[in-house]
């Protein structure tokens, strides 16, 4: 650089850049339910994900610029191999990997001339729900201990403020999939986000499941879970309601489009009907804080 | 450091232990110079797998016995291992090095679906193992020959499939039946008797157990049903419903069926002299 700056200066400067590409992209929920744990992301792409698994018990979901994230995600595995390689397939835990990345992403953020844009989040499933483990790993290296749920991306405030109100713990996977779906629809400036089986990505990390917990919910189980979701949503939306959370209004059928009815494939498919929490806030300024790192 | 990991690299754990931590391959400490002077018959030796294909998939088992010199070093040691969801591996040769493989290969297999989200094709997963055999070359020249069996069930062409191997890495598909080991020459002369195109999968576990049962008879390193201690051969089954190694009830009940065959008749099922003339069969 040809001036002098200040290293505060510089490293604010990082910050906000970092924050505002995240903040550009869309966001992603991680949350336990009785089974396990589960992801959501919304995601129209077939090819490129933004949810993997990492090992038997953890995966990685991950927002921001994508090739950023993938070359964090194929190193993850690769971290994860090794350890169990080395020693035992037990010996991979998320902790271990939620500090490998801090530590590599604070050296990128500080050493690069450009920081990595994404937030990332590694979870594990224990044997209980206690033994859970969820972080969150921020662009510059932070590491959050998360517990129930956890929003990532630009608008995580938002959604996060949704999650808090409906979460419940223990959960059936397809009431934590409406909590998370209403929390992504509160995340829209204005439009209508359309939340269907072809523009999610979801995942679990299912606690019964013997050697490796990962899989991808997509395709038709995706839109039968979806179903359920919606069918669930009038409950889900009353304890909302019950809870204090005022955001849900009159309309407490609305967050997910159903109106009980399921509707096969697309559950909110032509009905527009996106929560209008996300409409009535006022619009936050950009890259305003919304990774919390 | 970081910069192996992050890096653009490659789908195989192999070669990226070749660059990020080199001593971890099989191979690297072989070089070092260990045991060469204990020489290799001081180590767990010698076996018998065989694996037969029969219609929808492929059997594999494989003794239990691990020798050193002229010790039994292990009764009950296991040589058979699911590799992937579809396929399996068994390992004759240094037992040490041999496991160390198997891990290998297996991490290999399961590091390259996660990283590009497809599972590898059969050749490809046969081709890897090739080139993990190839790399233990140089410590196969000092006496720690390993040499792998490998079968799989192929999803694209719905049937079993089995492929050998030699300590140079060359790979090669057999057809039927294959068996590997010290006892593999009496386990194939057995096979060759007993075996028949598309046979049942029973059937085929029957017979893969018979020759087991032959190469224990003829070879001192290849190890019999050991029916006080309960101990029997592993046997695996590979079908378009993924890997499946058969419980010790099941396999010892077949054993126990071989074994009382025996008690009648000690060398076990006599095939006809001459094949019956039929309408398809060749003339003469």
């Amino acid at each position: 650089m040809p001036f002098y700056v200040s290293p505060e200066q510089a490293m604010k400067d990082k910050a906000d850049y970092a924050r505002k590409g995240i903040a550009r992209g869309r966001s992603g929920v991680v949350i336990q339910y009785d089974g396990g744990i589960l992801f959501v992301a919304p995601n129209p792409s077939r090819a490129l994900h933004k949810i993997s698994e990492i090992y038997d018990r953890i995966a990685f979901a991950a927002v921001g610029r994508y090739n950023e994230y993938e070359a964090l995600r194929k190193a993850g595995v690769r971290h994860a191999d090794l350890t169990g390689y080395q020693y035992d397939r037990q010996d991979v835990t998320a902790r271990g990997l939620a500090n490998w990345y801090a530590q590599t992403l604070g050296t990128i953020f500080t050493d690069s001339p450009k920081p990595f844009e994404v937030e990332i989040v590694v979870a594990e499933v224990g044997e209980t729900p206690a033994e859970d483990q969820i972080y969150r790993i921020t662009f510059d290296g932070s590491v959050n201990d998360e517990h129930g749920y956890v929003a990532m991306g630009g608008q995580a405030d938002k959604i996060s403020a949704v999650l808090k109100e409906r979460y419940v713990e223990g959960a059936s996977v397809s009431d934590a999939l409406a909590v998370a779906i209403a929390g992504l629809q509160a995340q829209a400036n204005g439009d209508r986000a359309e939340i269907t089986a072809g523009q999610l990505e979801v995942a679990v990390l299912e606690r019964g499941r013997d050697h490796r917990t990962f899989r991808r919910i997509a395709g038709a189980p995706l839109e039968a879970l979806l179903a359920e979701a919606t069918a669930a949503a009038p409950a889900v939306a009353a304890e909302g309601e019950a809870a204090g959370g005022g955001a849900a209004g009159g309309e407490g059928a609305e967050p997910v489009g159903g109106s009980g009815a399921p509707d096969g494939g697309s559950a909110t498919a032509g009905r527009g009907g996106t929560a209008p929490p996300g409409g009535e806030q006022a619009r936050p300024p950009a890259g305003d804080g919304g990774a919390g790192g | 450091m970081a910069a192996a990991y992050l890096g653009a690299g490659t789908s195989s754990f192999t070669e990226f232990l070749r660059s990020a931590a080199p001593d971890l391959l099989p191979a690297a400490r072989l070089m070092a110079g260990g045991a060469a002077d204990a020489g290799p018959g001081a180590l767990p030796h010698g076996t018998t797998i065989v694996a037969a294909a029969f219609a929808g998939g492929v059997v594999m088992a494989g003794d239990r016995r691990a020798t050193a010199g002229n010790m039994i070093s292990q009764r009950d040691i296991e040589k058979v291992f699911r590799s992937d969801q579809y396929s399996c591996i068994g390992i004759a040769g240094v037992a040490g090095i041999g496991v160390e493989l198997v891990r290998l290969f297996q991490v290999e297999l399961e590091h390259y679906e996660k990283l590009e989200g497809r599972v590898l094709s059969t050749e490809g997963k046969a081709n890897r193992l090739a080139r993990i055999v190839r790399d233990n070359l140089g410590g196969a020249m000092q006496g720690f020959v390993v040499v792998p069996l490998f079968a799989g069930y192929d999803t694209d062409r719905g049937t079993g499939r089995i492929f050998s191997y030699d300590v140079a890495g060359g790979r090669y598909e057999e057809h039927r039946f294959h068996s590997i080991g010290s006892g593999s020459v009496f386990a194939r002369g057995s096979l060759k008797k007993l075996y028949a195109d598309q046979m049942s999968q029973a059937d085929a576990v029957l017979a893969c157990m018979q020759a087991l049962y032959d190469a224990a008879d003829d070879d001192a390193a290849t190890g019999g049903p050991d029916v006080t201690r309960r101990i029997y051969p592993v046997v695996v089954t590979v079908t378009a419903d993924g890997f499946r190694r058969l419980t010790d009830a099941e396999s010892g009940a077949v054993a126990e069926a071989v074994i009382a065959d025996r008690m009648r008749s000690p060398d076990g099922p006599t095939s006809a002299l001459r094949q019956p003339a039929g309408p398809a069969g060749p003339a003469g």
